[in-house]
């Protein structure tokens, strides 16, 4: 039981950072049809540049000057890169945020080295929250929680109850008319692009130091943020936090289970030896497994339910 | 009967090409550079096929490395069990296993793949080569954990006296399987699937209104690419005599992904260019500076933004105006382009080295030199000439683009018919 309830209280959380990532990818792509290549790049650079202001003035200016970076350098990219490419479709877009990728890992390569940085918790928010039984939840693990919880809510009235807001939603089914009413749809849309590169600056400003700060990390979870768009549905808000729970939940509980298929089988009376056909295969335990499982996901979704959870469109 | 002539244009082409292929070594002798050409060899197969779904198909590929290491880990496993006597197959159609194995995870993951496309496509492909590449971890036996698996290419029975125990055996094999999947891939586009290909790339609707199913092309392109990429594959075993999951990985995938794209995804030849260039970037350029990966993600977004057509289209592009005889109105900007351009190169690339220099070895060793010049980085001048050398050439090369942009106008009015 206790082991449930930290395995479940950490999964959300990890399920939540996801979301922060896969929500900022979704309004993108559901506003402007972009699939942003380089969406965990930004994440990366909300690391880094909390790293860097950290280190000078403190944790908490960080928390709010590192996304507001992030999205100042989302608006200039969609600006002066992503419009000029607009007009070459979808997939050229695709393959400038891919480019864009690999320029900002070398950037960051750059500038802070190869090795990772020491992007730390900071003192007040290093502790214990409360104690399920006898294991510890950290402060921070609540601090993200919260974060990402407000985020969701900011977006949500944000997006319903605002002026600005209004007219994206707007701009997402009829830009043509939107425009003739007045509004400026490409400002609009930078400013999505900014807002949602913001948003993933936030997430790394929040999980740079709960995880660890390196020029990988973008690589690590940048797969795993495009398996969510397309297991919850692409453009679907909803969709995304949904099976960013679900993924961050399986990944956090498969990591703590040292079952195989042998024990299964044992359990059942059977045993399998080492020169069974496939063993390799019933060796496998669950957590050596929990890297590919994501995947598989997307993999079984795709077979048997193409539009995805909550996905509209077969696209 | 079908009116046929002699394309004699396109016999010299290929012509030169199987020339230069067996002409090649004989140039440039040093063992290094023989190692380099049956790099680019392989990498030439590899990024056709890879265009086979860009260029062809319209499907772009975050995966393609998948079937092409899968390939090369069958290949290398076949190659291992001929060395201790347990199989029996000529090292020379080693490939074929390669290709046979990339067809089949083709036909597996293909079904999958390409039951969307777009940008869907390039998730799903990404999401399948992240899902090889974890497995590459999950099972040591086959792909041999975080060492790979090494073989020994001389087994055997030597054939005709070859036994690909000199590199220059192995190159001759390596273009001659180039040269073969070359031509097999150029008829590819010739047959009514390839021309299918290209109506479900621009058109998908029509070609479905047609009777076409557009998921059934898309597999049947992706399913014979993967083939292809299996030979590339089992080609690269025999070269390099070994294969770590580093083949399987997304590093791969994306390389040949630049490399198709900067020679020019629209036209056969371009991957062939792309990957020529994309060779001399990682080992010219790579063996120059740390930096050499930024310089290639640079030159790749220039291109996406300014030339999505890759380096064959700014070819092609001047071919009818050296027709009609109006290179000389372009000498002039281009020069003026080519100047400031230069400019802006010279001050990007100083700013560059000068911060990998400083974030890396600012302490123990500030001194460095480029461009002849020896200075300290923690100086504050030489930041001021390079950063001030970029912005200048910045300004300046805005300018002379715009002398070559209208210099283009003109031609093209010209070139329409208009006096001018």
């Amino acid at each position: 039981m206790e082991f449930f309830i930290v395995s479940m209280l950490n999964g959300i959380s990890y399920g939540l950072l996801l979301f922060m990532l896969s929500s900022g990818l979704t309004l993108i792509f559901s506003m402007m049809g972009v699939l942003n290549f380089a969406h965990a790049s930004f994440y990366m650079l909300g690391a880094y540049f909390a790293y860097q202001i950290s280190a000078q003035v403190g944790f908490w200016p960080g928390l709010v000057l590192a996304p507001l970076a992030v999205g100042f350098i989302g608006m200039l990219v969609e600006r002066y890169g992503l419009r000029t490419v607009h007009k070459y479709g979808h997939v050229a877009e695709l393959l400038f945020t891919f480019g864009l990728a690999y320029l900002i890992e070398e950037v960051v390569h750059l500038i802070w080295g190869r090795s990772s940085v020491e992007y730390r918790i900071p003192a007040e928010l290093d502790g214990t929250l409360f104690t399920v039984f006898s294991t510890g939840f950290p402060i921070y693990r609540g601090f993200m929680m919260l974060i990402a919880l407000g985020m969701l809510a900011s977006i949500y009235l944000t997006l319903t109850r605002t002026r600005i807001g209004l007219i994206i939603q707007a701009a997402l089914t009829h830009p043509e008319t939107v425009e003739a009413l007045g509004h400026n749809v490409p400002r609009v849309f930078m400013l999505v692009f900014g807002g949602g590169c913001a948003l993933a600056g936030l997430a790394g400003v929040i999980g740079g130091n709960a995880f660890i700060t390196e020029p990988g990390m973008a690589a690590a979870v940048g797969p795993i943020v495009f398996v969510i768009v397309v297991v919850g549905g692409m453009g679907s808000l909803s969709g995304a936090f949904i099976a960013s729970l679900l993924i961050g939940v399986l990944q956090t509980f498969s990591v703590a289970f040292d079952y195989s298929f042998v024990d299964l089988f044992a359990k059942m009376g059977v045993a399998i030896g080492p020169d069974a056909p496939l063993a390799a295969l019933w060796k496998l335990t669950i957590s050596q497994t929990a890297p590919v499982l994501p995947f598989l996901i997307m993999v079984l979704m795709l077979i048997f339910r193409p539009k995805g959870i909550l996905g509209t469109r077969e696209g | 009967m079908k009116y046929s002539p002699l394309d004699l244009g396109r016999w010299i082409v290929w012509g030169v090409t199987a020339l230069l292929m067996i002409v090649l070594p004989l140039i440039f002798t040093e063992g290094f550079a023989l190692t380099i050409l049956s790099q680019i060899g392989v990498g030439i197969i590899f990024a056709l096929s890879y265009n086979m779904l860009l260029g062809q198909g319209g499907m772009l590929s975050f995966g393609h490395a998948v079937y092409s290491g899968l390939g090369a880990y069958f290949a290398i496993h076949a190659l291992n069990l001929i060395g201790k006597g347990q199989f029996w197959f000529p090292v020379t159609l080693l490939p074929l296993v390669g290709g046979v194995a990339g067809l089949v995870f083709g036909i597996l993951f293909g079904y999958v793949t390409t039951k969307k496309s777009g940008t869907t496509f390039a998730m799903i492909s990404l999401g399948i080569g992240e899902m090889v590449f974890a497995c590459s971890l999950m099972f040591p036996g086959f792909f041999g954990g975080e060492g790979g698996i090494t073989t020994n290419r001389v087994v055997g029975k030597a054939f005709l006296g070859v036994t690909y125990g000199s590199a220059l055996e192995v190159y001759y094999l390596i273009v001659a399987w180039a040269f073969a999947c070359m031509v097999a891939m150029f008829a590819w586009t010739q047959t009514p699937l390839g021309r299918m290909a290209n109506a479900v790339r621009d058109n998908p609707e029509r070609a479905e209104f047609v009777g076409y199913d557009t998921q059934m092309v898309r597999y049947l392109t992706l399913v014979l690419s993967s083939f292809f990429a299996g030979i590339a594959g089992g080609l690269s075993c025999i070269n390099y005599e070994i294969v770590s999951a580093e083949n399987v990985g997304a590093v791969r995938s994306g390389g040949v992904l630049l490399a198709t794209f900067i020679g020019g995804a629209g036209f056969f030849f371009g991957p062939i260019l792309g990957t020529v260039i994309f060779f001399i970037m990682v080992i010219a350029v790579g063996a120059l500076t740390k930096a050499w990966l930024f310089y290639l993600g640079l030159l790749f977004l220039v291109m996406v933004l300014y030339a999505p057509g890759g380096i064959a289209s700014l070819v092609f592009m001047h071919l009818p105006v050296l027709k009609a005889r109006l290179m000389g109105r372009l000498w002039r900007p281009y020069a003026a382009a080519l100047a400031t351009g230069l400019a802006l190169l010279a001050g990007l690339v100083s700013v560059v080295e000068i911060t990998y220099h400083y974030s890396l070895e600012a302490k123990t060793a500030p001194d460095m030199a480029l461009f002849g010049f020896a200075f300290n980085v923690t100086d504050g001048m030489p930041w001021v000439i390079s950063i001030g050398l970029l912005v200048a050439g910045f300004i300046a090369s805005r300018f002379s683009w715009k002398l070559v942009g209208r210099a283009w106008a003109d031609i093209t009015h010209a070139l329409q018919g208009g006096t001018s």
